[in-house]
């Protein structure tokens, strides 16, 4: 990696000052889990190195009657840990289960698993973000197997975050620190596809800190994530689906239905939701549901099974949801 | 002559016994050091540059900013002007610093000017190669034509295997350092005796300038028997750099780009068979890719070999690939799959269990083996509980998971190498035993200590084993699981001599003749008679000041009967295979193996273990893939280049095939025979689970459900 300057803050305030308003100047370093190999790869080449670690307010997780706040620097174990996440959020834990290394459990961080680049192989072999050469990108004739069913534009990766469906479809917000203060994001909305290749592909501002995660109640919502992964050990989910329901009686009042690793960033399943209000969880009802939110998708010539295998998620997340109290 | 051959199984004490390895707490404690531990002191860390394109030729190249560039000791171009870049990673250039981030980052500074040639890099679909394929030349036995209007039952199918790399947890790579006419040389290597001469042919130095030594490797598989261009350059930079030690060792993605694979095997295959089981008829096309030398025919039909009438057509593809290098048994995994995929498939057609399929058909294997595979096909059938489990294909009950059993076979040759063993027994009561040989993870060491300890009736304790330096007395590099046939017999040649010498020296004080004596439980005595005798400690004091040295030396061509070749080995996978995922999951895999006198039967099971695990990986996960539009390798890393962790094993029934006959043939090596069969077992237990063939190795989801998805479209 490229040499850099590496610096350990003790305050937010500290670490903003430290940070550029050029994206590649400065990196931001909490679990170091992909940016270490980012930077052994030369495709972020950062001056600066930010340890943020070391700000006491950035850490824990802590459970109030409104909900649940995360800090950003939380580890995955710590989560998986947390009791309350356990009984009141499953589909959350069960999203930091999925991440199925304990070493990278241990380092990697709840704000780092939203932050994290994608692992699109064009992107790592330093094609940009895109993975472009000469204005084009190469995955549509490449080798897509692990890209995206719902490709927007020209991006064909796929969001790599574990715990985004879930932390979406419980309708979570992120908390942001920058130069001019806070601000708040849905969970969807830091997600953009980039405009070009050398765009990001998060709504932060090269200058900004993610500070915090915080997760209403989700008390009464039966929740699930349903992870499609070819390996037990340490691999990247093939697709994920994540479900929050609220029940009226025996029928679903409403629900949420998040797809992840299937396009550049999550995917809400607005016509799965909708297809489910008022009726009741069954197996022929998840079918139903799990048909309804690949609609549009458009698959490359090498990742159509990813559809069977979304389809198999959403049908699979909402009947465990549906054994879950709540 | 003395009495060299093994004591008769009832009687042996040190052979047989289920010892765990040496070497195994130094190692899972981390004290072991691997030559890619080493820190010398005044050591340079070196960084190549390496090709970025499948196919170039270097233009020009200027080194002269990093030459310049901070801690820079030397830089050598490898890859000079005109020369032709036929794979991604191949070497251009090396540079020797004084830290590794140095040397990386003087190499980024190296400018080369690439004329950027047109690659092949994927050879799964054969009319897309051009003319990159060359036909081998029609192979014919018999008269397949008229064999196949005779059958009854004809059954065609595809089936492919691709380029899978070594995977060395321990890259390759070395610490050498060149001081004058001297050199020392730490390498990862399979061959610690041979790879000095290696090196020596290639800086022109005599092969006695070069001092090998290697404690333990991390993996070779078959992949570490020369000193590479890695070597040679390293050894070049330290003297460039004043004699100092330089490290090389290649990063993860080099290392699966360019220090070997395993070459592909696509096949169509076409089989003719009577009612009752009995094949009368083979067709195969084949090709296969193991680089720019394209891929060689593997031995197909595997082990039912004789099938009276055959047609076999074979294509070398030459890709843009790194160079291959031997697997663990070189092409018999392919084969296995090729053939027990097609058997597996005809069976299906056939209506009839494959294990009788092979069975009725066992005569086409070589007569030696045949009475070992019908053996081991009722073990093993017993162990994976054949009778209870298996069903016809498809017909595997209700819900989304289908579970299913599928066999595979094996065999290997596996003669003991050349080797020669010092054996020496010190006044003080201990026992040297030297070789320049290797323990590749094997056990080795134990092995031969065991050997010692059983010809000296002393425990295995007692025994002080040295490897792993090529100023012992040589012993051939470990390929073609050679290692144990060979030195298991030096040793006992060399330790039955130097017994024979401790007899003579306190013969007399036991008033008799040397050729009376006998060395059991720590006793020198008359035999059978307990009574008369010294102890160990008692009759080598009587050697005053001077040790007994003895030598041993295995000659292959003649092996006295210690060693021999030729086993059989049968595995069962029972998967469970989710068809609304395509996911499979290890249930159990069955491991039936042969490999004559089993001189440590825990070792043993150790190295099936292992060889299963490697065949999980295989049949599931592991794949090189290629990038046509750029011919890079998309995957040169752990995270795409799967591998199984301990929870996709499922549980893993090793069998070995102990018994009084094949005992009585000798030692015979297994490091390649057990990792032949499990890719095929894996790939039939799945067809057997979801009723169809998923031609296609690593059976991944995507690949599960298309065969799914085909069939219902048929």
């Amino acid at each position: 990696m490229q040499a850099f300057e590496y610096a350990n803050p003790t305050s937010l305030k500290e670490a903003l000052g430290m940070l550029s308003s050029q994206w590649g100047e400065a990196d931001i370093l909490a679990g170091g889990t992909d940016l270490l190999s980012l930077m052994k790869e030369y495709i972020h080449t950062p001056k600066r190195v930010i340890n943020i670690k070391g700000i006491k307010e950035l850490g824990g997780i802590t459970k109030t009657a409104a909900g649940l706040r995360i800090g950003a620097t939380a580890t995955l174990d710590e989560l998986t840990e947390s009791a309350a996440v356990r009984t009141e959020y499953p589909s959350l834990h069960q999203a930091a289960m999925g991440v199925s290394s304990p070493q990278i459990r241990n380092m990697g961080t709840v704000g780092g698993d939203l932050c994290q680049r994608p692992r699109c192989w064009y992107f790592r072999q330093g094609y940009g973000i895109l993975g472009q050469e000469k204005g084009k990108s190469l995955v549509p004739d490449g080798e897509n197997r692990y890209h995206a069913i719902f490709p927007k534009s020209q991006a064909y990766f796929v969001n790599a975050s574990s715990l985004a469906p879930a932390l979406i479809a419980l309708g979570a917000k992120v908390k942001i620190a920058g130069p001019n203060g806070n601000r708040e994001l849905r969970v969807e909305e830091l997600f953009v596809v980039p405009s070009s290749n050398a765009a990001r592909e998060l709504a932060l501002a090269p200058n900004e800190i993610l500070t915090e995660i915080v997760v209403p109640s989700a008390r009464g919502v039966k929740n699930a994530t349903y992870e499609v992964r070819q390996k037990e050990a340490l691999d990247w989910p093939l697709v994920t689906a994540s479900v929050a329901i609220r029940m009226k009686g025996s029928s679903v009042a409403s629900a949420k239905v998040v797809l992840g690793h299937v396009g550049p960033t999550p995917v809400v399943a607005t016509a799965a939701e909708q297809m489910l209000t008022g009726k009741s969880l069954t197996q022929d009802v998840a079918t139903e549901a799990g048909k309804s939110a690949l609609d549009g998708a458009q698959p490359l010539n090498g990742n159509a099974y990813k559809v069977q295998l979304a389809r198999v998620a959403v049908k699979r997340a909402l009947l465990e949801a549906a054994k879950a109290r709540g | 002559m003395p009495n060299y051959s093994w004591p008769p199984m009832s009687t042996r004490k040190a052979i047989g016994q289920r010892l765990s390895r040496h070497d195994g707490l130094e190692k899972s404690t981390g004290k072991a050091k691997y030559n890619s531990d080493l820190n010398k002191p005044g050591m340079l860390q070196s960084a190549l540059l390496t090709s970025p394109y499948a196919h170039a030729r270097v233009r020009s190249i200027d080194t002269s900013a990093a030459e310049k560039a901070p801690g820079v000791t030397a830089v050598r171009v490898i890859a000079t002007p005109g020369t032709e870049l036929q794979w991604q990673s191949q070497e251009i250039a090396i540079v020797a610093a004084s830290t590794e981030q140095a040397a990386r980052d003087a190499v980024r500074l190296i400018k080369v000017d690439y004329e950027v040639l047109p690659h092949v890099v994927k050879e799964e679909d054969i009319s897309k190669v051009g003319n990159r394929a060359k036909p081998a030349g029609e192979q014919l036995t018999g008269d397949p034509d008229k064999a196949f209007k005779e059958a009854d039952v004809v059954n065609e199918g595809h089936y492919g295997i691709p380029v899978l790399t070594h995977c060395c947890l321990e890259p390759h790579g070395q610490v050498v350092q060149w001081n004058g006419d001297q050199v020392n040389y730490w390498p990862s290597t399979q061959n610690v005796s041979g790879i000095g001469g290696d090196l020596a042919k290639n800086i022109e130095l005599p092969a006695t300038a070069i001092k090998v030594h290697q404690d333990h490797i991390g993996g070779g598989f078959g992949s570490k028997f020369g000193s590479d261009r890695w070597g040679v350059e390293g050894a070049r930079l330290s003297k460039a750099s004043g004699g100092r030690p330089v490290k090389t060792f290649l990063d993860r993605a080099t290392e699966l780009n360019i220090a070997g694979n395993r070459p592909s095997a696509y096949a169509r295959i076409k089989m003719g068979a009577k009612k009752d089981g009995t094949i009368i008829a083979w067709e195969s096309t084949s090709w296969a890719t193991g680089g720019m030398g394209g891929g060689a025919l593997p031995p197909i039909p595997y082990v039912i070999t004789n099938i009276p009438n055959r047609r076999l057509n074979h294509s070398a593809v030459a890709t843009n690939g790194g160079p291959l290098r031997a697997w663990r048994a070189p092409n018999h995994p392919q084969a296995s799959f090729l053939t027990c995929a097609a058997v597996e498939d005809l069976a299906a057609k056939l209506g009839m269990d494959p294990i009788e399929v092979f069975v009725k058909n066992i005569e086409y294997a070589p007569e030696a083996r045949r009475e070992s595979y019908v053996h081991q096909f009722k073990k093993a059938a017993e162990l994976a509980e054949w009778s209870k489990r298996w069903h016809r294909r498809g017909d595997s009950g209700s819900g989304p998971v289908k579970r299913g059993l599928g066999v595979g076979i094996c065999s290997w040759g596996g003669a003991g190498h050349a080797s020669t063993c010092n054996a020496r027994i010190n006044p003080d009561g201990s026992v040297d035993i030297e070789l320049g040989s290797q323990d590749l993870g094997t056990g080795t060491r134990t092995i031969i200590a065991q050997v010692a300890a059983e010809t000296l009736g002393l425990p295995v304790n007692a025994i002080k084993v040295k490897l792993g330096d090529n100023s012992l007395p040589p012993s051939n590099g470990s390929g073609g699981s050679t290692t144990v046939g060979g030195v298991s017999s030096s040793t006992r040649i060399a330790t039955v001599n130097a017994l024979d010498q401790l007899f003579e020296k306190v013969a007399a004080s036991l008033s008799t003749t040397a050729d009376k004596l006998e060395a059991v439980g720590g006793k020198i005595q008359v035999k059978g008679d307990p009574a008369k005798s010294l102890t160990w400690a008692a009759a080598c004091r009587k050697l005053g000041t001077q040790s007994i040295a003895a030598q041993g030396q295995n000659n292959p061509r003649n092996p006295l009967g210690l060693n021999t070749q030729g086993v059989a080995g049968v595995q069962i996978a029972d998967v469970s295979v989710d068809v609304e995922t395509g996911v499979v999951k290890m249930n159990r895999m069955v491991a039936v193996q042969d490999c004559g006198l089993v001189v440590n039967p825990k070792l043993a099971e150790g190295q099936v273990t292992g060889a299963c695990i490697m065949s999980i990986c295989g049949a599931l996960m592991e794949e090189r893939v290629m990038d046509g539009q750029t011919g890079r390798v998309l995957n040169p890393d752990m995270e795409f280049y799967k591998l199984a962790g301990a929870a996709d094993i499922g549980e893993i029934i090793v069998h070995m095939d102990i018994r009084e006959e094949l005992d009585k043939r000798g030692v015979i090596g297994l490091g390649e025979p057990p990792t032949v069969g499990g890719v095929a077992a894996i790939a039939n237990a799945v067809a057997n689970a979801i009723g169809v063939r998923v031609p296609i190795i690593p059976l991944t989801p995507d690949r599960v459900l298309r065969a799914l998805e085909e069939r219902r479209s048929a």
